[in-house]
């Protein structure tokens, strides 16, 4: 990885390309909810094409491209390539685009039931059977996870990219924070089925710092489809929401197939449970 | 005036006691609920603390009841040691600026605070001496550790009641104080039996005027002390220890554990001794400054074992047999002594409850019993 | 109290290729006071700074007796180490140090020596060969003895030449996997330990490598008479802090940047080779 910026100029700047595939905008918003630092950013980078922010669109290449969303039709399926074309960085910002995102719960129904229910004509719907996260369809440099992500782990991986350092978020579990914040364990003292011990930090431990379960937005722990390592133990996890904590197979099951449902460890367990249902 | 060592305080004067650490300059601290368990707080009376409510703990459980006694001290711990008053979670180390040069380095040392801490327990004391043993008496002392150290005032509570998950006894470091606090309380029904134990102890007693303890009474406390030793339902079997863990590294028992274990870290976090700590470097986006920080780390993350380009505990089982080898054994190599103090605060907040006292004696055992996981 | 924590910018005079991803860094403490203060011997590491970036350890390859020029060989695999690769001379490092136990180049004198290492992992101990070529008679004969995979990977094949043209000294190489220029012994390097030519009263063993090198060769180096206590051997862990107290670089009873990283081999014997250790 070579160093992105070399000098001041307008025209040397390191371009920066943000792209939407199927979400919900939320995480291009915590860039523009980056405020103060959204100036010293324009300043860094070129911010060439952002769509959400600004009608000004310029064409590639871009030094960083950021993709948010999944991947859920035909067309954002040839999209994604182009993109990937067109970028020497490409960085899934989300849930959405990191795991296929909580519309991902379709991968287990069927697709073609909901457009006879929701829409008046559901032919004008062209809709892929699946909703799939950016790296089952091209090369992913790096995964920023969460729902939406958080905007300092953003900006603190962009620094990097500027100089040229290798990005890294912490991979451990959503425990150190919430630990090191000081908090009480809503799962040991009120028996909370929280899913913090399989979830990789990065949000500080929002939920539990207001008294209520983790959710996995940040998606499973270590090993993940690009990252390497040890993927959590989901399977003591899921068992002990089970035997201990009183869930019944279906409780346990929605635990894990929520909006990271997709992502590998949380979807193995699902389907565990899926089959005691 | 005569220095006392010795004295007793009705409990309801026990405001006498935070008035005159107050007086004296001290930030107040001390058990207080919040959210189901008792946690470190400021406070500034009697009634912030923890009265008539009890903790009932087991493997991965944590409960509180009010029983609606006027008991002070009945909680006896919640999920924080004193490791967090010196060793914080967080510290800043170094603020780093470029220069036309390079850079410029500030240290970041913290202000130096006086906290009196009420309620600390024999245990945390123990956890405590060791952690001053590491950051204060080794090769290197630690400047942030040991600004923040020298401004406590602990004031320990001697327990008169063990919890499920409880085994200082067995750890000889408790339930009742022996060193390494300024005052240390024994609460007997509606009296507080006070000694001191340092030099500051000693002064604010004097200063308090106290009566002197009765014989009787200093009878009754100790032999509190002796029933809550022996009420104790866990224990450690520390006599084989190191050699026999060692030996145990090949023993099928860690696979076992490794099955259940989430690798979450919370033993690690929640342990008084544990001090595995990493360095974050944060620079700000012009990158002009940058933060040079350290954080609680745990031997359960994969970056602990990351050496090159791999990993030299890659799974769960290496990651706890890493964690309870250095904390029985390998801790009496390097220190003298266990790194376990019997807080039993590693069972509580386990939230798959596993118990390192029932997997040691599982793992000092040569023939394997079948496993919980094979039970089922 | 000294903040053992503080870091001292120091200027890269040059920055020497040695390879395709290893350069050896020439630095230079800036403030006066504490380059002049500044004594290592050889071994030992230092924590070597990147602004922004942070931390790594690093031995000093150097000579000992000129401390004011402090000689790092770094090859880029990791964050810090492949950030550090894009630096060039005039630019700045930081370092904290010395930290550790370096080689015991004052027991080995007046001793046969016999040098071993493997790998990419031969940097720490090039210093230490260095150091006893500029003071020659001071030890008796010199075996250097290293193996690599592939011929390719044979760094330094310039200064094994040199080394095997001093007086008194034998330098062999093996390759498991040569190619057909390899004029060397083919097979893993512990043949080599089979077929050198030593006394094994007088002879001690210095040695830097893969783990499993020294878990398989010292065996065949004790059968041949040479005592435990007579090898030493350089060890690598992750460190945070250079000073034993962040809890990394543990190894058994051992914290490697402050007992080793150079340990005799009788003390670390138990533990080479143990999973997870």
């Amino acid at each position: 990885m070579s160093r992105l910026a070399t000098d001041d100029l307008e025209s040397q700047r390191p371009k920066l390309g943000v792209f939407k595939f199927a979400s919900c905008d939320g995480c291009q918003l915590s860039i523009l909810n980056l405020e103060d630092e959204l100036l010293v950013l324009g300043q860094a980078l070129d911010i060439a094409y952002f769509p959400e922010a600004s009608s000004k669109m310029n064409p590639g290449p871009y030094d960083i491209a950021l993709v948010e969303g999944s991947i859920t039709t035909e067309e954002d399926a040839h999209r994604i390539r182009f993109v990937r074309e067109q970028a020497k960085v490409l960085l899934t910002i989300g849930s959405c685009a990191t795991a296929g995102g909580i519309q991902a719960l379709r991968n287990w129904a069927d697709v073609e039931s909901f457009k006879q229910v929701v829409y008046p004509s559901p032919d004008y719907i062209q809709s892929l059977k699946t909703s799939t996260p950016i790296s089952e369809h091209v090369h992913v440099d790096f995964e920023l996870w969460g729902c939406p992500i958080d905007k300092g782990q953003l900006l603190r991986v962009i620094t990097d990219l500027l100089a040229g350092v290798q990005p890294r978020v912490p991979v451990e579990s959503v425990c150190l924070e919430c630990k090191r914040r000081g908090n009480v364990c809503v799962m040991v003292t009120k028996g909370l089925a929280c899913l913090g011990p399989v979830t990789r930090a990065g949000c500080g431990a929002i939920c539990p710092s207001m008294g209520r379960d983790c959710y996995g937005c940040f998606g499973p722990t270590e090993g993940t489809r690009i990252g390497p390592g040890l993927p959590p133990n989901t399977a003591s996890l899921g068992r002990h929401f089970h035997d201990g904590l009183h869930l019944i197979p279906v409780e346990v099951l929605r635990r894990f197939r929520g909006i990271n449902g997709y992502a590998d460890a949380f979807k193995q367990e699902s389907e565990r449970w899926e089959a005691k249902k | 005036m005569a220095r006392e060592t010795c004295g007793i305080l009705s409990r309801t004067n026990l405001h006498r006691l935070l008035d005159a650490l107050s007086a004296k300059g001290y930030r107040l601290v001390g058990p207080m609920v919040h959210d189901g368990a008792v946690v470190w707080d400021t406070i500034q009376r009697v009634s912030d603390l923890p009265i008539g409510w009890r903790d009932h703990q087991e493997p991965g459980r944590y409960r509180l009841e009010q029983t609606g006694s006027q008991e002070v001290f009945g909680v006896v711990h919640g999920p924080q040691s004193l490791k967090p008053f010196a060793f914080t979670p967080r510290e800043p180390l170094l603020q780093i600026e470029r220069s036309k040069d390079g850079f410029t380095t500030r240290s970041t040392l913290p202000q130096s605070e006086k906290v009196a801490i009420i309620g600390a327990r024999a245990c945390d004391l123990a956890g405590l001496a060791i952690q001053d043993q590491i950051f204060l008496q080794g090769e290197y002392q630690d400047p942030y550790y040991a600004t923040r150290r020298e401004g406590l005032f602990i004031i320990a509570v001697n327990c008169t009641r063990a919890l499920q998950t409880c085994f200082c006894a067995s750890m000889d470091t408790g339930p009742c104080a022996k060193n390494g606090f300024d005052l240390a309380l024994t609460e007997v029904d509606d009296q507080l039996l006070i000694e001191a134990g340092s030099e500051s102890g000693s002064d604010l007693l004097s200063a308090l005027s106290l009566s002197p303890a009765s014989q009787g009474l200093t009878r009754e406390a100790a032999a509190r002390g002796d029933a809550c030793a022996q009420s104790q339902v866990r224990q450690l079997d520390r006599t084989r220890l190191p050699q026999a863990l060692h030996e145990a590294h090949e023993h099928p028992r860690w696979d076992d554990v490794a099955a259940r274990c989430l690798a979450c870290a919370n033993c690690t976090m929640v342990c008084p001794t544990c001090f595995c700590h990493k360095v974050e470097e944060t620079p700000d986006l012009t990158r002009q400054n940058s933060e040079h920080a350290r954080l609680w780390d745990s031997c359960f993350t994969q970056e602990h074992g990351y050496i090159h380009g791999k990993n030299i505990r890659p799974t769960i089982k290496d990651r706890y047999r890493m964690w309870l080898t250095h904390k029985l054994a390998s801790w009496i190599d390097q220190f003298g002594t266990s790194g376990c103090v019997g807080c039993g605060r590693c069972i509580t907040w386990c939230p798959v409850g596993i118990d390192l006292t029932e997997e040691l004696s599982s793992l000092l055992k040569p023939s394997e019993q079948p496993s919980v996981l094979s039970r089922q | 109290m000294v903040n053992p924590y503080l870091i001292h910018p120091a200027t890269i005079m040059e920055k020497i290729r040695e390879a395709d991803s290893i350069h050896t860094y020439r630095l230079r403490l800036n403030d006066e006071a504490t380059r002049r203060n500044f004594r290592f011997t050889a071994g030992q590491f230092n924590m070597v700074y990147l602004f922004g970036v942070g931390e790594v350890a690093i031995s000093i390859v150097s000579d000992p007796e000129e401390p004011e020029r402090l000689d790092h060989t770094i090859r880029s695999v990791g964050r810090v180490t492949s950030a550090i690769a894009q630096l060039q001379a005039g630019e700045t490092l930081g370092i904290r140090g010395p930290f550790g136990q370096g080689w015991p180049l004052d027991a080995v004198r007046g001793h046969d020596v016999v040098i071993v290492t493997g790998g990419l992992g031969c940097a720490p101990v090039v210093g230490a060969i260095d150091y006893m070529f500029r003071r020659r008679r001071h030890y008796g004969s010199v075996k250097i003895i290293h193996g690599v995979k592939t011929s390719r990977d044979l760094l330094f094949h310039e200064r094994f030449e040199a080394w095997g043209k001093q007086p008194d000294t034998e330098v062999l190489l093996a390759s498991t996997r040569p190619d057909e220029t390899w004029r060397y012994h083919v097979g893993v390097v512990t043949d080599l330990f089979e077929h050198v030519t030593l006394d094994p009263t007088k002879s001690m063993v210095l040695m830097c490598g893969p783990e499993i090198m020294m878990r398989l060769g010292v065996p065949i180096l004790m059968r041949r008479g040479i005592p435990a206590t007579a090898i030493y051997v350089s060890l690598e862990r992750h460190m945070e802090c250079g000073i034993g107290l962040c809890g990394h670089c543990q190894m058994g009873p051992y914290f490697l940047c402050k007992d080793g990283p150079v340990m005799r081999y009788d003390l670390v014997e138990p533990w080479l080779g143990r999973g997870g250790v």
